[in-house]
């Protein structure tokens, strides 16, 4: 018996649904069909009225769920990929995310979106948008690496009185698994120390969690012990844990699959610059996508995007430094 | 507080509460734009002027339990859904006991549990929102309940606007979107907005019903607007209803308005719905001028008195504000920045 990201995905659904009846989903393609990656497959059947398909209209789906969560209800919003979030991107970033701060009145939303880059998705179903969204104030924003933070993130998503950008890899969906679902959680805006290690820090999030682990393993080989921070939470960040970590290390190599530009692992870097300064022993690193759309063909998408290899060789050469 | 319709028994009382309040919408307009020429009211001052009639008419024809988003020229509508004076006065002057706080300002203000949705900037983007409102009672069993969302010509042009109201359309919901077609977004002319000969006709695209009025006509209006209403809330799912006005002032107070031609000020379209309103009640007899003197009277009392007891109440202080944007404050960033 295992049980995979997506899978989780869905039992925490199902389980939010089960336990709260201001719950419900609304998105396209949600209800009988189950939702394009099937994340909410038998849902409506299981609980009818609750798992309701919307219009191809992105900005009024957000809409509707900011009316409902003035109303009290705990809407969880299904974008069909992250990409297409930013025709909802007036809603989210203007509306839900100051409603609290103008009125005084809770946004609970949670908008899950399927990101970040498969082989053959192209530049319009591969996005990383959660830099973009972890910019502006009034929302939070979730990236769980593992089949279990799938599980009690977006739990935890619902049940937060504020609207939730929860980013699940579609890269995850299906490989990752695991062998139950997890009982306890750390709360959110608790980083996680993934890997532990003393000659190198890799901070990371998301599927990039992964790609470091495995470069982690590479280094291992080499006589490296590489530790491998995995940030759970881009928005609130965890830059406790981070400093610790390079406290022990003395050295900072930032991953993460978004664009470079003003991303989180520039953010990352900048705290750990500004509060912990005199605790780097080398230049503090990053390795992002490149500053291009997301390419279509496999062999230009793998070298798109940070993978082991690309993260063992940055991470050998600040080893180096 | 003056009497809702429901509460109206004799002839002409709807008719009377309606001019009421777009006579203290005006006066509360004016009183703004005096205030905004003293240089007491930071930021912009946008009226309702040549709009009242239609505003007015859909906030008395609305129950305490309906929804109403209105837009920037609908003091008249916030008025009769029962916005106090004073929860104007307080966020065109900043107060910290408003309902904003002095975090938002201006038109931008509400009471979201009280159905009273705070307008963002963003045109066409509150229709969604009542729609959720509306979608959220639906699931909890509540029924005969409607809510408006008010636009202008100009919101109709946005893509906020297409996915809403078709969204409304699909879910059958309880919405009327009334259009004020004022001529002007800002300064564009309706020309350079839409291509359709009446933008009521944009409603048979959506598969929803529509009404259109003269918008300097009092008692069109009210009979229109409530008409509309009335459809809604007996289930016959969204609609239309498209005014046809002329925006008497600017954009905003900032605005001079020169590029309105003096031909279309001096058109009827340019008539002043209050003054049209005032006469119809004289001339049904549901009032006579020495009343509407009293009701004048009574309204710059009140204004007056709510303006002078702002200004005595304290502004918002940085050091007392809780810089934060999330309601669960164990998420906060609480980092100074150095």
């Amino acid at each position: 018996m295992s049980i995979t990201y997506l899978e989780a995905i869905r039992e925490a659904q199902a389980h939010a649904l089960r336990d709260d009846p201001r719950v419900f989903i609304y998105g396209q393609d949600v209800g009988a069909f189950g939702g394009a990656f099937k994340a909410t497959k038998n849902l409506q059947k299981e609980f009818p009225g609750r798992v309701l398909d919307s219009p191809i209209s992105e900005d009024a789906m957000i809409g509707l769920a900011v009316g409902t969560a003035i109303e009290g209800m705990r809407p969880i919003i299904e974008m069909q990929f992250a990409d297409f979030s930013t025709v909802a991107f007036n809603q989210i970033v203007n509306q839900a995310s100051t409603l609290f701060w103008r009125t005084n009145v809770p946004c609970p939303i949670t908008v899950r979106l399927p990101f970040g880059g498969t082989s053959g998705s192209g530049p319009f179903h591969s996005q990383c948008l959660e830099a973009i969204y972890a910019h502006y104030p009034g929302l939070v924003v979730l990236t769980p690496a593992t089949v279990e933070d799938a599980y009690s993130m977006l739990l935890s998503a619902v049940a937060i009185d504020d609207p939730v950008i929860f980013c699940e890899h579609k890269f995850l969906y299906y490989h990752l698994k695991a062998e139950k679902l997890p009982s306890e959680a750390l709360p959110i805006g608790k980083a996680r120390i993934a890997r532990e290690g003393r000659d190198l820090t890799i901070v990371t999030y998301s599927a990039m969690v992964h790609e470091a682990l495995a470069a982690a393993d590479e280094l291992a080989t080499e006589g490296w012990q590489v530790e491998v921070v995995d940030l759970r939470s881009i928005k609130p960040l965890d830059t406790d844990t981070v400093v610790a970590s390079v406290a022990r290390t003395g050295r900072l190599l930032c991953v993460g699959e978004a664009w470079p530009w003003g991303g989180v692992t520039a953010e990352v870097i900048a705290r750990v610059t500004a509060e912990g300064y005199g605790l780097l022993d080398a230049p503090p690193q990053r390795l992002n996508a490149k500053d291009t759309p997301v390419p279509y063909h496999p062999n230009l998408w793998a070298a798109h995007r940070p993978t082991a290899r690309s993260v063992a060789a940055a991470a050998r050469k600040l080893i180096r430094y | 507080m003056l009497q809702t319709v429901s509460e109206s028994r004799t002839v002409g009382e709807t008719q009377r509460v309606a001019y009421r309040f777009m006579l203290r919408a005006r006066l509360l307009d004016d009183k703004f734009a005096s205030l905004y020429r003293a240089g007491k009211i930071h930021g912009g001052v946008f009226l309702g002027r040549g709009q009242e009639a239609l505003s007015a008419a859909i906030g008395v024809h609305l129950n305490k339990t309906d929804v109403f988003a209105p837009l920037i020229r609908d003091a008249a509508g916030r008025l009769a859904f029962g916005e106090p004076i004073i929860d104007a006065v307080r966020t065109y002057l900043g107060s910290s006991l408003g309902p904003m706080r002095g975090r938002d300002g201006n038109v931008h203000r509400g009471r979201p549990q009280e159905g009273y949705l705070p307008m963002i900037s963003h045109l066409g983007a509150m229709i969604s929102v009542v729609n959720g409102v509306l979608f959220a009672r639906r699931m909890k069993g509540i029924t005969g309940i409607v809510g408006v969302a008010c636009l202008g010509e100009g919101a109709t042009s946005t893509g906020s606007f297409h996915e809403a109201l078709n969204q409304a359309a699909v879910e059958k919901l309880p919405l009327v979107l009334v259009v004020a077609n004022n001529q002007f977004a800002y300064s564009t002319p309706t020309t350079s907005q839409f291509a359709c000969s009446d933008l009521a006709n944009k409603a048979i695209g959506y598969g929803v019903e529509s009404h259109s009025v003269d918008g300097t006509d009092f008692s069109a209006c009210m009979e229109t607007v409530g008409a509309a209403i009335a459809r809604a809330r007996a289930g016959h799912g969204p609609q239309l209803v498209v005014a046809t006005l002329l925006r008497l002032c600017g954009h905003g107070e900032h605005d001079d308005a020169s590029y309105i031609a003096p031909e279309q000020k001096n058109s009827k379209l340019g008539r002043d719905c209050l003054k049209v309103a005032e006469d119809f009640l004289l001339k049904k007899e549901f009032a006579d001028a020495a009343q509407i003197a009293v009701w004048r009277s009574e309204a710059i009392r009140e204004i007056d008195e709510a303006v002078a007891q702002a200004q005595r109440e304290p502004a918002p202080d940085p050091y007392e504000e809780k810089w934060s944007a999330l309601s669960s404050e164990h998420l906060n960033e609480l980092r100074e920045e150095s």
